[in-house]
């Protein structure tokens, strides 16, 4: 598989009142092509900024770009000029958020927004983008697509609107889909149709997706492989299988045992003590120390930094690079 | 009605009057608690799982009386509470408590911790004076919130501290029965453990009964002693969560257990995808309302809608399948 995106330190802070927010401090990852990346964390952890970083959605100020590189098509998209960006967005990269009701227009028709990226990326005439949009209602199942294209946001339900959003973002053939929380506004059944839809469609047309997520059972079902972040930086990568099975980092380990499963007897759930720490205000050393249940002195004095314990198998946490753990 | 159980309610029904679309036309209903029968035993969690629309925070509303049911009737410890006037059902309200789902506008903004906490205290007369500080300290402690924390104001506090602060005032009281409406839904994974912990700690200090409602099934599934299924208004199935999660009878039910996710790459579950989305609860499908979108629908599903029969000891099902079986 090659390589589709690469992304090199990056660090987004954001300047407020109370201090300098580091939503995001010295980030690497990469994206395969075809494969599709989880990401996963709790809220404030940096997931979401990392990913709009890619397509300069962060408005700078209060953001701003302190260092970084990416490279995906030969290009750095966080330095490229605007008219350059948006020829990437919706077109070789696209997005879907996490609310399907607020991010379509609720003014224009359904087909009238489906058609605006593909107007713009493939020069169609606006018949031809209506024809193209019934044809993307149609692979994304939803029935008598030809009358719904006609139809407005509020007619149609949260699921339906989610397909919409995906069928949009599908239109130009991305290589690569950053999905946002795509099913967490969704009800379980339906978001077992829309993951489904998702990995489908992702083998038709060969794309990665940048999957970001809190909920670690989504990461199981649809990622290669996973990232976990945590205060703005990534503290454990590795594919799905050591990630649930051989998780290294005591905050993944402890986020695994957190969560109920299903058919598990009904013991005491493991806690994580005290909660996600300020940004602008980050306790020294390991930001995880103060939570952690395997703590030791060092962790209150150095940061660590990611180390490859096992092949492809990324940790940052002082205690399992001294193999203490 | 069983000796022991704390409440029960029988063929309970709320429907909401729409506003007229025109000017003499008829007002359309949104049946949104369609006839709900079911026992809540002492010191018994209940689990109440559907997904959203389909009436569950209104069925437990409508319990509490936050809104007046349309027919049918609810018995507290044997005492019919359904058509109570105003002063017997203020009594009523210190038995009964309940805990919101969105723990940043559950509580006034503008009140302290010590009046959040104990102005309940001091409406229903059970404390007053210097006493409330003390009764509301203690509640603090049980919960987890440093008790010199009182004089603090809600935004002061963390999602996870705020829903805290609601336990504790549902608490405050002493009630027999708290019903918890999506109580972690808003928090984050790593504190929803520490309050689903905290639940089952004081239900075991208080012997609580909970009615917990949710539409995650695993958090369900791991407090509860029985859970009860709905869809657009009605229990569709009801059993021990070990039953439900092991042997679930209803085809609703067996594709909503197959559709959560399983946190383990390698065991890629049998998955039923059902078709389409929940009917809107204005217009239930006649005959069983889960028909249309049902991989088991027979013909008879259109038309005839379905009893709700003990299929197995202590498992209750509504669905034609089951239907040679006994009607209760």
């Amino acid at each position: 598989m090659g390589r589709l995106l690469t992304v090199k330190d990056l660090k987004i802070y954001f300047h407020i009142l109370a201090g300098t927010v580091r939503a995001v401090d010295g980030v690497d990852f990469h994206v395969d092509q075809g494969e599709t990346l989880g990401v996963v964390g709790e809220s404030g952890c940096g997931k979401s900024v990392s990913a709009m970083a890619l397509l300069q959605l962060i408005p700078m100020p209060p953001g701003e770009l302190v260092e970084g590189r990416t490279e995906f098509e030969g290009l750095d998209l966080l330095r490229l000029e605007t008219h350059r960006i948006q020829q990437v967005r919706g077109n070789r990269i696209s997005m879907i958020f996490q609310e399907p009701m607020t991010s379509l227009n609720p003014v224009f028709t359904i087909g009238n927004q489906i058609g605006e990226a593909i107007q713009l990326h493939q020069g169609l005439s606006a018949r031809q983008a209506e024809e193209k949009a019934v044809e993307m209602l149609d692979l994304v199942g939803i029935p008598d697509p030809r009358r719904r294209v006609k139809e407005y946001p509020h007619q149609l339900s949260g699921g339906m609107r989610q397909r919409v959003m995906i069928g949009m973002a599908l239109s130009c053939n991305p290589a690569l889909l950053i999905a946002d929380e795509p099913t967490t506004a969704l009800d379980v059944t339906v978001q077992a149709q829309i993951l489904e839809l998702m990995l489908d469609l992702q083998k038709k047309i060969n794309m990665s997706i940048l999957m970001i997520t809190h909920n670690l059972g989504v990461i199981a079902e649809v990622a290669n492989r996973v990232i976990v972040m945590y205060c703005g930086r990534i503290v454990e990568s590795a594919n799905v299988h050591s990630i649930f099975h051989n998780p290294l980092h005591p905050y993944t380990r402890q986020l695994l045992a957190s969560v109920p499963h299903l058919g598990a007897d009904q013991t005491r759930l493991q806690e994580i003590p005290g909660v996600v720490p300020n940004l602008y205000n980050l306790p020294p050393g390991c930001d995880f120390h103060p939570r952690c249940a395997e703590a030791a002195e060092s962790c209150k004095l150095q940061r660590p930094e990611l180390n490859e314990m096992e092949p492809g198998h990324w940790v940052a946490c002082g205690r399992v690079a001294r193999g203490g753990a | 009605m069983n000796e022991g159980s704390l409440l029960s309610v029988q063929g309970l029904k709320k429907h909401f009057l729409l506003d007229r679309t025109t000017l003499f036309g008829p007002r359309e209903r949104v049946y949104a608690v369609d006839g709900v029968s079911f026992e809540l035993q002492r010191g018994e969690i209940l689990g109440l799982v559907g997904e959203s629309g389909c009436g569950k925070s209104t069925l437990g509303r409508t319990i509490l009386h936050l809104i007046e049911p349309t027919a049918g009737r609810i018995f507290f410890e044997g005492r019919d509470i359904t058509d109570l006037k105003p002063g017997d059902l203020k009594a009523l309200r210190a038995q009964m408590q309940i805990i919101f789902q969105d723990p940043y506008s559950s509580l006034n903004p503008r009140l302290t911790v010590q009046n959040i906490v104990g102005d309940a205290l001091k409406t229903h007369g059970l404390a007053g004076g210097d006493e409330v500080p003390d009764r509301v300290a203690a509640m603090l402690d049980k919960v987890g919130i440093h008790r010199e924390k009182m004089r603090c104001f809600p935004h002061e506090f963390s999602g996870g501290q705020r829903q805290r602060i609601g336990i504790a005032r549902a608490l405050i009281l002493q009630p027999k029965l708290i019903i918890c409406d999506e109580p972690v839904s808003a928090l984050d994974v790593s504190i929803q453990a520490q309050v689903i912990n905290l639940l089952g700690d004081l239900k075991k200090e208080f012997q609580l009964s909970y009615i917990l409602i949710a539409h995650d099934v695993s958090v369900v599934n791991h407090v509860s002693n029985r859970i009860a299924v709905m869809y657009l208004g009605k229990i569709i199935e009801l059993a021990s969560n070990k039953e439900l999660l092991t042997k679930p009878l209803h085809p609703y039910t067996q594709a909503l257990m197959s559709a959560v996710p399983v946190l383990d790459p390698d065991k890629k579950k049998k998955r039923i995808i059902l078709k389409g989305d929940v009917p809107s609860p204005v217009n239930p499908p006649p005959g069983c309302r889960f028909h249309p979108r049902c991989f088991k629908a027979m013909e008879v599903c259109s038309r005839v809608e379905p009893l709700w029969a003990e299929v197995e000891p202590d498992h209750f099902a509504m669905c034609h399948l089951y239907g040679a079986c006994q009607p209760r």
